[in-house]
């Protein structure tokens, strides 16, 4: 039986593991902030690499995931998808769901929430403020904050707290205030640009719970860091159930924390493929997506250099994707360098291919995936028909689907 | 009539302060309402005033701008300005000015034109200065690089959170002057200034013999005598110079801005 405290691990495996010191994966990442933040970083980086050496902190934080989250989350075989996807002769991919819509809260958000909010403990903050898109890393802040008692402040675009309702209730319900921004669409990249602004403003008693691998360093490496449990039980459950790794890592990416929670631990497994799945809206000739890796140029935005969604002036392009949580027009660093050494593959699908993925698995699986994560599953129309043999893929289902039965609903029928 | 051709940034603040002078610099949003009232707009804060000028490159994620720059970059970007045009009518408009041009600009625009194309650029449209407010000390140096053969001074900010020994290295990099921001925060109107500046001002001078200007959050001619009162060498003003031009047709809106400059400058010459 895996537990979370005997196996779990906070420490780079090899020291030449990226970020640098710079808080660079080769040319991507950095700190492109307001000067008024760049102590806050470097205060918040010390704390990261002091607490995650520390005893205490590490068996807070795995006793929390363990009963409060209620780690570790299960691997599971999804056996009428995988026949879904089988050949005639019932070969095929065999298809595994690392099961982190079961945590509480309802996706793996929960993992970098309680890990950052122990630091801000620590660090002596008393006021904490996150960014959220689809509302699931705004549920687990609102969470963990109502679970230690500390003041909590969530900002969320317009369009998302109309979309995503039903967790602008659950954040209120939690005590969390919800500060509504209007700027730009209404959407995830408007909500981060107004956590920045309060953290710059309230930074020495504020401490910022940024929700994905991105932003300035040392952001991209807590979160990773918080999220790679993903990855390391999925390696030891792969392990008890087939002696072995597994041979392909699917994962949708918006900022691409499930992904790298996923990917983190395998990144030195040259035969693992690690394929990340992002919002290809209503399809990529359309302008109306969300597919930073595939159609973005290097640029920089909340504080990284990474590829980036901007017109032929360098302004950021208001993004689109039918899930709240891939509608970011930026994506984590450690992706790009992922994409550009070419270690990771990164491919889009579109709104309607989700939809569809969403409605198909709910039905074959009994398992209400979230919007985001139904990208991820929709790539299987894909992919499976170009594997060979029986390999076995892990996808992560990052979250469940409640939270978008709404949208869904209105999509699938208009008229009501 | 002096044009700005004659002045670069440090040369016009060490000319003030060798006059005992206390340097105004305004700061207004490019393209807000439109290119044409910008070019107004400079000449009037040029003849009312001003002694440096900045001006702000509209982008779409201004990080470091509180609603009421924030709100003017959303207007000109609405209204369609962009990088080029914008150079263009400096090119037109700077010979007629004494105020050295500062450029505002966030990070990504300047990555993405090049980042020597773009120093290029800026000069050759009469620009003098640059302020990148995402760009710290840790990611200057390509910038920094890129500015020595063009002649554009880049100043870099210190906020009141900065350490003594970062004030210094930061100090010692920046050129023109050194940007005090006076809050923990973004720019914007604020009723009272920190009195903490007073300080920083106090640590500032005792690590450098470079000019020092104070800027977001003054928005009041008692506000920028205060502040030059306690040390600055040159105070600048955004968001109150922003709002006033915005406010009502663009004519009532030079009109408010002639009016405010001079106040202004009036409360920092006693």
């Amino acid at each position: 039986m895996l537990t979370t405290d005997s196996q779990a691990n906070l420490q780079p495996a090899d020291k030449a593991q990226v970020p640098d010191a710079q808080g660079r994966f080769g040319k991507f990442g950095g700190k492109y902030v307001p000067e008024t933040l760049m102590p806050a970083l470097s205060e918040l980086e010390t704390a990261f690499y002091q607490y995650r050496d520390d005893a205490s902190f590490q068996q807070e934080f795995y006793g929390l995931l363990r009963d409060y989250v209620g780690r570790p989350s299960p691997l599971y075989f999804a056996e009428r998808l995988t026949q879904h996807y089988a050949r005639s002769d019932g070969s095929g991919a065999q298809i595994y769901l690392k099961r982190e819509d079961l945590n509480h809260t309802g996706a793996h958000k929960i993992n970098n929430a309680l890990g950052q909010v122990l630091l801000a403990k620590r660090m002596g903050k008393q006021r904490i403020i996150a960014e959220t898109g689809a509302g699931q890393h705004g549920v687990a802040t609102a969470t963990v904050c109502a679970r230690f008692g500390l003041q909590c402040i969530i900002y969320m675009g317009v369009h998302d707290m109309e979309r995503q309702a039903l967790n602008v209730f659950r954040m209120r319900l939690m005590g969390a205030e919800v500060r509504p921004v209007a700027s730009g669409t209404g959407t995830l990249k408007d909500a981060t640009s107004e956590a920045i602004r309060d953290w710059v403003t309230n930074v020495e008693t504020t401490h910022y719970i940024l929700g994905s691998v991105a932003g300035p360093h040392p952001y991209p490496m807590i979160v990773r860091d918080f999220q790679a449990i993903i990855g390391q039980e999925t390696r030891q459950q792969c392990q008890e159930r087939w002696g072995g790794l597994p041979d392909i890592l699917l994962a949708c990416v918006g900022g691409g924390s499930n992904a790298m929670g996923l990917f983190h631990e395998f990144v030195k497994d040259a035969n693992v493929r690690m394929i990340g799945i992002e919002a290809g809206g209503e399809g990529l000739q359309s302008e109306k997506h969300a597919a930073t890796l595939t159609r973005g140029r290097v640029g920089v935005l909340h504080g990284a250099m990474s590829y980036l969604l901007q017109d032929e002036d360098g302004q950021v392009i208001e993004p689109h994707s039918i899930s709240a949580g891939l509608d970011y027009p930026g994506v984590g660093p450690e992706h790009s360098y992922l994409k550009d050494s070419e270690r990771a593959e990164y491919y889009s699908v579109t709104d309607q291919q989700a939809l569809d993925a969403f409605q198909q698995f709910s039905q074959l699986e009994g398992i209400i995936p979230a919007l985001e994560t139904a990208h991820a599953i929709a790539y299987l129309d894909t992919l499976c028909p170009q594997l060979e043999g029986n390999p076995r893929i892990v996808i992560n289902c990052s979250g469940r689907g409640d939270k978008d039965v709404q949208t869904v609903a209105k999509f699938l029928m208009p008229e009501q | 009539m002096v044009s700005v051709s004659d002045y670069s940034v440090s040369g016009c603040m060490d000319a003030l302060r060798d006059r005992g002078q206390c340097a105004l610099i305004p700061f207004i949003t490019a393209g807000d309402p439109d290119l044409e009232t910008t070019a107004k707009a400079l000449q009037i804060l040029d003849r009312n005033g001003a002694d440096l000028i900045e001006l702000g490159v509209p982008y779409s994620d201004p990080l470091a701008d509180g609603p009421v720059i924030q709100a003017a970059a959303t207007r000109a970007l609405q209204k369609g300005t962009r990088l080029d045009p914008v150079l263009e009518m400096l090119k037109q408009v700077s010979p007629t000015l004494k105020s050295p041009i500062i450029l505002f600009t966030y990070y990504n625009p300047i990555l993405n034109r090049g980042i020597e194309p773009f120093f290029q650029q800026i000069a050759e449209a009469g620009a003098k200065g640059l302020v990148v407010p995402d760009l710290p000390l840790e990611e200057v140096e390509g910038v920094l690089a890129a500015a020595k053969s063009t002649g554009i001074e880049v100043t870099l900010l210190v906020a009141p959170t900065t350490p003594k020994e970062r004030i210094e290295t930061i100090a010692h990099r920046s050129q023109g002057f050194i940007y005090l921001v006076s809050v923990t925060g973004v720019t914007g109107i604020r009723t009272e200034i920190e009195t903490r500046v007073q300080s920083l001002l106090t640590d500032l001078h005792s690590v450098t013999d470079k000019p020092i200007g104070v800027g977001f959050g003054i928005s009041q001619p008692g506000q920028a005598k205060q502040v030059m009162e306690w040390g600055a060498d040159a105070v600048i003003v955004g968001s109150a110079f922003v709002k006033r031009l915005a406010d009502g047709s663009p004519e009532q809106g030079l009109q408010a801005i002639e009016t405010f400059c001079r106040s202004l400058k009036a409360a920092i010459s006693q």
